[in-house]
């Protein structure tokens, strides 16, 4: 074993890891993002014309309605065999969202619905809160600075 | 038409986050969050609102949604209110995402049992 330093160590163990397939990844996270896309539109299209939304809070049942499609999905097992196979294709819509805090709450659902389910509810989403909410209000204070002086 | 958009551009939105998986070895956390705040700073230049006339759900779908919608509720309030308006605006426009994220995350969680 003495002749192994390493830069040996790293060659030899790459060898063994996956090989990522980047094409494929992203040939697949392309076209499963692109339909839960094309899902959402016709669901905007559905608020729009039957429900009498207009076309900018269309928006708003359109996700809310993803959001509950996902954390079905996630319930049932589906939306985590869909992440496997499309990656961020998944992760990225807003159904990702709704399927990390469904099932970040099942996983720890065995320690009782106060210390387990509603408080591991934000454990990944959580992220995506605070880093939108920091960024948004630095900007919204900028642009704002911005506008009163220009 | 817009569908076609839709499709294009969501997808590609999620091709650039898979990118990011694999080559810049980000994890799936770090890619949310990076693009919340990417949907921030696009709102900022006033740059969001074209891609969701031009693509529909395309943007409005994929997770920089959250970030334009968060700024652009709060630029509407500082409209009205002044600097104070950027926390009272914070999350006009995304109420009924998080609120459904936290409702159907808790029932489904109370339903259904973990599987493997």
């Amino acid at each position: 074993m003495s002749g192994l330093n390493s830069k040996d160590y790293k060659k030899t163990s790459k060898s063994y890891q996956p090989k990522t397939n980047y094409v494929w990844n992203c040939i697949k996270a392309f076209v499963v993002g692109g339909i839960i896309c094309v899902i959402g539109e016709l669901l905007s299209e559905m608020y729009i014309h039957w429900f009498d939304f207009s076309e900018e809070n269309a928006g708003n049942p359109t996700v809310a309605t993803l959001i509950f499609l996902a954390a079905l999905a996630t319930g049932l097992g589906v939306y985590d065999k869909l992440g496997q196979f499309a990656g961020a294709g998944s992760a990225v819509p807003v159904t990702g969202f709704a399927n990390s805090i469904t099932s970040a709450a099942m996983e720890h659902k065995s320690e009782g619905l106060v210390l387990g389910v509603a408080t591991n509810l934000f454990k990944l989403a959580g992220s995506v809160i605070v880093f939108g909410v920091v960024a948004a209000y630095v900007l919204g204070i900028i642009r704002f600075t911005w506008q009163a002086i220009f | 038409m817009t569908f076609l958009w839709a499709f294009l551009v969501g997808g590609g939105i999620c091709v650039i986050g898979q990118l990011l998986l694999d080559v810049a070895k980000l994890t799936p956390a770090h890619v949310m969050s990076s693009f919340v705040v990417a949907g921030a700073v696009l709102d900022a230049f006033d740059l969001y609102d074209n891609l969701i006339e031009f693509a529909g759900a395309g943007a409005t779908v994929p997770i920089t949604s959250f970030g334009h919608s968060l700024l652009h509720g709060a630029m509407e309030e500082a409209d009205k209110h002044g600097v104070i308006g950027v926390a009272v605006g914070m999350f006009g426009l995304t109420s009924a995402g998080i609120a459904s994220a936290i409702l159907f995350g808790f029932i489904m969680a109370v339903i259904f049992k973990p599987k493997g």
